[in-house]
Order: C-alpha cells, then sequence, then structure tokens
C-alpha cells in the first residue's frame, strides 16, 4: 500500500511525477513557441513513459504581450495536439498557477493526472518597455516606467530601511550565479566574489548588473497525478502537501516594498513552517528580493535556497515560477530533499506570490 | 464534482458602447458589489478572486487583474486571472466553482469584463504574425465562410440568420441590462442593414461592448446562509465541463466542432440530462453572429444534424409561443463586452434559476443551460444549473 505525506486536512495527495525544460537562451530565434514546447511536453510525457491520451486535463500560462499578438495560446495547444478533444484551460499568469488550477480539479477526484505547461519568450521585444504595460493604465503606465527601475526602488527602501546593503545583494547573486555552474539549463553562471560584482557599474542605483535577472527565452512542463498513479510513475513523487497563493496591492505607494505579506501569508496556509526545509527554490527576480522571501518564509540557516541558481541564472517570462516547482521536485525524487519549498511571483515588486511546499516519502 | 456547489450573487453592469464615467477598475467594482450586495456579503466575505477577460490587448493592459487586485478586494486573498478567448467568462466561472466544489473555498468572487472603448478590438485580434495569416477581418470575417458551409450543408434558407437576429433583439427589450434596445426590430430592418461578411449583415452581428459580469459562488453552507440572508434561492450547478481541440487540422469540422460535442456529452452525463430540448426549460448560449443559433442547436444536441434552422424558423427559441427559450437576455447579439459574454451565458442562467430576471424571466425555469465558446469555435465551456439541489 501506498503511503503519503502528512497533507492539509481533506486534501486528495497529488504529486509532481514528470519535469521538462527547455534551454534557456538569450533569444530562441529559430523555433516559434510551438516548437519550442513541442520538445519539452514530448519529454515531460516520455520520461514516464505515458501520452496525452494518459491525463485528463490539461492547463498552460502565458501571456500575449510578450508574443505580441492576442491569443497566444491557442496555436500553442499544437504542442500537445489536443484530439480528440481535451479537457484544458489557460491562465494568464505563470505557469504555477496553472499549476494550482490543475491541483484543485485533481482534489476533486474525477482525474489522476493533469499535465500543465507554460512559454514566455522575451526576445521578440523589448521587455522593459512590455512590462509597463502591465502597470496601472491610468496612473503608472503612461510614466512607462521599467521593471528594474520598480525594482531599484524596493532594493533603495531596503537599504534605507536598514534591512540590507549593496554587499548583501551582491551575496545573493554571487551564490546564486555559483549554483548555477551545476545546473546545466542555467543561461548566466559564475564564480566571482563578492567584491568583483561590487566592481560593477549600477545599472539602476543601488542595483548592478549581477542583481539584474536574465532575459531569457523558455518553456516548461510538469506532469501532476495523484494517489497510487503518483507512484505509478514516480517511484518518489514530490507530493503537494499544501499550495497557496496571495495579492497584494498593485498600488506601489500603498505598499511596504521592503517586507512580503502576500508570501508570508502563502507561506503560512501552505504550512511552510510545519517542518524543517532541505530546499527552497524562490522565484526572486531581482538578487533583493531573495532576501525578502527567506525572511518572509521564515527560511533560516542550513536551507539551500535556490540551487538551481533560480531567477538569477535564467528567468524566462511565465514559466520561471513552474520551473521552481520543477527544480524543488528534482530534489525530491533525488532524495537530496525530503522537504523542499518553491515559490513563484508576479507583478511589479513581488505583488502577488504563490508557495508549494513539496515532500518526499 | 465532490462538492455541493451554487451561485449565490449575481451583479451586472449595463452594458453599452462606451463607459466612459468609469475606468477599468469602477466598471469591475460596479458589477462585483452588486453581485455582492445579492448574496448579502461584503468583500471580506470572500475567500478568493477569480478575474477573467479576452485578450489583454483588447484594452492595452497587460494582465490587468493585477492593478485590479485592490478594487476587488483581493488584497491578502488568492487572486486568479483566466484567458480561454471568447469562452473565457464561462471558463472563468467554472475555475471559480471548482474551488468550491474542490472544498478549497467556501465563497469565491468571480468577475468578467470588456472595456472595448479603451481599444478596437478587430485590430487587436488582426495584429500580424510571423508566418500566419493575418486575420484582417475581425471575428466576424473567419466566421462567416464557416457560416456559408453550414447553409450549403443543410439547405438552410437565407433568412434563417435574419429571424435569430430578430428574436434576440426582441428579448433584449425585456432586459435593462442588454445593450442594443431596437423597439423596431423586425426581418427588414436587419435586410436593409449593410452586409458586413455575406451572409451576414449589420444587424446579425454582435455590438461591441463596454460591461462586466459577477458571480458568487458559494458552498452548500454558503448557499443555505445567503439565502436565509436574502430570501433568494441559490442556482445550484449540476455540471461543468470544457473541451477544447485544436485551431487547424485536416478534417476538423468546423460547422459542429466536436469539441462542442464532446464538451456537451460530458455535461449531460454530470447532470443527467438525456433529452436536451426536454430537459431543459430555458439555455443562454453564445451567438455572436445570427448563425450560431441554429449551428449550436445541433452541436448542443437540441435536434439531429441539418435541423437547426427548422427549430429556429418554427419559433421554438422564442420565449413566447417557444418551447426551448434560448437567449431570454438578447445575448450576445444584444451585449458583448467580450471577455464578460461568456459569463453573461452563465450569470442568466443562474438568474433564471433563481427567479430572479424580471421580464425576461422563463416561467418556472427549473433546468438552463449556459454555453460559452471561442478562438475559431475550437475552445468550449458549458454548465448546467438547476433548483434542485444536486
Amino acid at each position: 500500500m501506498s503511503t503519503f505525506p502528512g497533507l492539509t486536512s481533506g486534501h486528495r495527495p497529488v504529486g509532481v511525477v514528470s519535469f521538462a525544460q527547455s534551454d534557456l537562451v538569450r533569444r530562441e530565434a529559430e523555433h516559434n513557441d510551438v516548437e519550442m514546447l513541442q520538445p519539452v511536453v514530448a519529454e515531460v510525457f516520455g520520461a514516464i513513459g505515458i501520452t496525452k491520451d494518459d491525463v485528463g486535463f490539461i492547463c498552460s500560462g502565458s501571456t500575449d504581450y510578450l508574443v505580441g499578438g492576442p491569443f497566444s495560446f491557442v496555436t500553442a495547444l499544437d504542442a500537445v495536439g489536443v484530439w480528440p478533444p481535451r479537457a484544458e484551460s489557460h491562465v494568464e499568469m505563470d505557469g504555477a498557477w496553472a499549476l494550482y488550477e490543475a491541483w484543485v480539479l485533481l482534489q476533486e477526484g474525477e482525474i489522476d493526472a493533469a499535465l500543465v505547461y507554460c512559454f514566455g519568450r522575451s526576445s521578440p521585444g523589448d521587455l522593459s518597455e512590455i512590462m509597463a504595460v502591465q502597470l496601472d493604465p491610468y496612473y503608472m503606465a503612461p510614466l512607462w516606467p521599467d521593471p528594474t527601475s520598480l525594482a531599484a526602488l524596493q532594493a533603495q527602501a531596503m537599504i534605507d530601511a536598514g534591512l540590507a546593503t549593496e554587499a548583501d545583494f551582491a551575496a545573493v547573486a554571487s551564490r546564486a550565479r555559483r549554483s548555477a555552474l551545476e545546473n546545466p539549463k542555467a543561461q548566466v553562471a559564475y564564480d566571482r566574489p563578492v567584491e568583483t560584482l561590487l566592481a560593477e557599474d549600477y545599472e539602476v542605483a543601488p542595483l548592478r548588473r549581477h542583481a539584474l535577472p536574465p532575459l531569457t527565452d523558455g518553456c516548461a512542463a510538469i506532469v501532476l497525478a495523484a494517489g497510487d498513479r503518483a507512484y505509478e510513475l514516480c517511484p518518489r513523487p514530490a507530493f503537494i502537501t499544501g499550495i497557496d497563493h496571495r495579492i497584494e496591492t498593485h498600488a506601489l505607494g500603498a505598499r511596504d516594498l521592503t517586507h512580503s505579506p502576500s508570501t508570508k501569508l502563502a507561506g503560512e496556509k501552505a504550512g511552510v513552517a510545519e517542518k524543517p526545509v532541505d530546499v527552497a527554490e524562490l522565484h526572486a527576480p531581482y538578487a533583493h528580493q531573495e532576501l525578502i522571501l527567506t525572511e518572509a518564509l521564515g527560511l533560516g540557516e542550513g536551507v539551500d535556497i535556490s540551487p538551481s541558481g533560480g531567477a538569477l541564472a535564467a528567468n524566462p517570462m511565465m514559466s520561471a515560477g513552474l520551473i521552481r516547482i520543477g527544480e524543488a521536485s528534482r530534489a525530491i525524487w533525488s532524495g537530496q530533499a525530503d522537504r523542499a519549498v518553491a515559490h513563484a511571483t508576479s507583478g511589479p515588486c513581488l505583488q502577488q506570490n504563490l508557495v508549494c511546499v513539496l515532500e518526499g516519502v | 464534482m465532490s462538492e455541493r456547489c451554487a451561485v449565490i450573487g449575481i451583479g451586472q453592469t449595463v452594458a453599452k458602447s462606451k463607459r466612459e464615467d468609469v475606468s477599468i477598475a469602477g466598471l469591475v467594482r460596479e458589477a462585483a458589489v452588486m453581485a455582492l450586495e445579492d448574496a448579502g456579503l461584503g468583500f471580506a466575505d470572500i475567500d478568493a478572486v477569480v478575474v477573467g477577460k479576452a485578450p489583454d490587448m483588447f484594452e492595452g493592459v497587460m494582465m490587468p487583474e493585477l492593478y485590479l487586485a485592490a478594487a476587488l478586494g483581493a488584497v491578502g486573498k488568492p487572486m486568479f486571472r483566466v484567458h480561454t478567448a471568447g469562452s473565457v467568462g464561462g471558463s472563468t466561472a467554472i475555475v471559480a466553482s471548482h474551488l468550491v466544489a474542490s472544498g478549497v473555498h467556501n465563497r469565491v468572487l468571480t468577475v468578467a469584463f470588456e472595456k472595448q472603448s479603451d481599444s478596437d478590438a478587430m485590430w487587436a485580434l488582426s495584429v500580424p504574425q510571423p508566418f500566419a495569416t493575418p486575420l484582417l477581418a475581425g471575428a466576424g470575417g473567419y466566421f462567416a465562410p464557416i457560416i456559408r458551409a453550414y447553409m450549403h450543408r443543410s439547405g438552410a434558407p437565407r433568412d434563417i440568420g435574419m429571424k435569430v437576429a430578430v428574436k434576440d433583439r426582441l428579448h433584449a427589450l425585456k432586459n435593462p441590462y442588454a445593450h442594443l434596445h431596437l423597439p423596431d426590430i423586425d426581418l427588414k430592418m436587419v435586410e436593409d442593414s449593410i452586409m458586413l461578411w455575406d451572409p451576414l449583415h449589420y444587424l446579425e452581428a454582435c455590438p461591441s461592448s463596454d460591461g462586466a459580469a459577477a458571480m458568487v459562488i458559494g458552498s452548500e453552507s454558503a448557499a443555505a446562509q445567503a439565502e436565509s440572508d436574502t430570501g433568494k434561492r441559490p442556482a445550484w450547478i449540476h455540471g461543468m465541463a470544457m473541451r477544447s481541440e485544436p485551431t487547424q487540422f485536416a478534417g476538423r469540422d468546423q460547422v459542429n466542432p466536436r469539441a462542442g460535442r464532446d464538451c456537451a456529452a460530458d455535461l449531460y452525463r454530470q447532470a443527467g440530462i438525456t433529452t436536451p430540448r426536454e430537459d431543459f426549460d430555458m439555455a443562454e448560449v453564445y451567438v455572436p453572429f445570427s448563425w450560431y443559433e441554429p449551428m449550436w442547436l445541433e452541436n448542443l444536441g437540441f435536434c439531429a444534424e441539418g435541423d437547426g434552422w427548422k427549430l429556429t424558423e418554427a419559433g421554438a427559441t422564442y420565449m413566447e409561443g417557444g418551447d426551448i427559450p434560448w437567449n431570454c437576455s438578447g445575448g450576445v447579439l444584444s451585449s458583448n463586452p467580450i471577455g464578460a459574454s461568456g459569463m453573461l451565458r452563465f450569470l442568466e442562467t443562474a438568474l433564471q434559476i433563481r427567479g430572479l430576471a424580471g421580464e425576461h424571466q422563463v416561467p418556472d425555469a427549473r433546468r438552463a443551460l449556459g454555453q460559452a465558446y471561442g478562438g475559431g469555435s475550437q475552445f468550449f465551456a458549458m454548465w448546467v444549473v438547476g433548483v434542485d439541489k444536486p
């Protein structure tokens, strides 16, 4: 008889049983979104010997503004090939939220497995302009603030509050890029000490180049399975023992940017602190945001933070969150971790956050 | 579904060409507050907010739900954004309902909207893409050839579409929230309107609307509470289904898509529907272009393939004198805030089941079908709501 980790009351055990990601690169110019996704979808199924006919639900995450046209998810579905027709849905969010929708459906017990995928390319446009269109259309977007400038406001607020220094940001980047040397998918990986990084020029003060995420094209996919089906597909599934997401107001002036109450609340709801955490994969596009997140989640010494290098190693839009769940799951599968936390973010300065706790038995 | 769930609150804005008096936030909040008040609730009673809308280019705001978090009372809560093309309003209601059916939440607010006057939907649909044929004619130009294929296949007379256009506009006269109120509507007025995409005249197409729709979905206990607080009965969800098929492949039947037939079959299995024409008291079906009424009558199994136009011609879908009233609200042909149009179909079925549809109420409606479709009719979302607890 299969054994499952302790779950938040009433929840059906659902685990991550397969994960695949494309090469994460600065510019994927030779393949369109469908062509980029197709081998990843094939890999995520092939690795566990199933096909699209074995999943009862498909959910994807993407955003039209990266493609520059409406309905970017429509043709992407051809990467799966939904014939005969399938139960399928799409979120205009990071794939981590697509996974959440699939997890909710799996709770109802009608289906035993689901495919989640997501994709996004930063290279076709100017991301600093595109992301400005994500802001309040009346009061903020007309100013065209780019995401790095907004993140710099947040970083400066941390410095002003005495919560961190520029050297702390550099230490995060130095460790993340060193970890990324072990990640074959990483786009930016190096071994440079803090002093070297602090000698870089500012991009937007107080953020230097090392504190910024790379511009990345890429995609990812995950298969979720419930109950015994999870064990049929994976010897040690990464069971989701808690998952929750929360949003804050969009108005930056109304937020304390130096803390992340939405991450804190999502972490509490997901039960992060109930047991020790071995690995945490955090979606912190800017180096200083990792410090905010570790504080919000109460992750202390002994937690291996973003061994993949995190979003500083590669930051494919709409996929970097799901990839965190995939990387955390891999740590469970390999036995490197018994309990892992994965986090995804969306919106300016960590406005919206999802926290997922994964456990292996 | 593991847990029973129901629609316990309903809100919608008046649909019109331009809501210049409100921002996007003001528009969605108007519908949301109305739905909460209908349920006897406030924002504090809501566990999560699920937002849906059609392509973001329709307003020119990327992922606008982020900016709408405070306006929809979502701060500190889970907020979710669905986008499944024109079916999105229906899909959004389904995603919200699953949050309750799964036992994850007790009360979920779901909101869908479009503020088409902020941009130009037709051209937002026609942005040139590398290696793709541009869709320079908007949605009507896409669907007109499919409609002609239906006419050819079924032998339907040319005036069937015009009859639908008249019927839905007559229904809209009874709905104070409808965008188009055309008291003089008749076949001649439709026929005299300009030909846009043969065989579709101007008056056989949906309008461009600003508008928002909102519902509160509640658990069994939340429904009991709302009923005792407000005296209004819940609309129980008897089943819900979504299906998608590929946009293009050899052999795809775009006139009678299999995804729609499969979706209906799954839905009817859940809800125990065997003869749709008899089992439903009314239906709200996504008919943005007139001919989609007879086409969906067939696709949804209300008649045999090829017979849909005969039902329309016989007046079977009229509120007065028809045995299966379709689109008593006036339908998409009378109001089309695109992202909300699918939710309005679902919402109108709940309004009927709760007996709150006013002048366009079907007497003693006990079970109703809501349907939405999107894209090039490859995306479908449907639900059944009823008076009886499932």
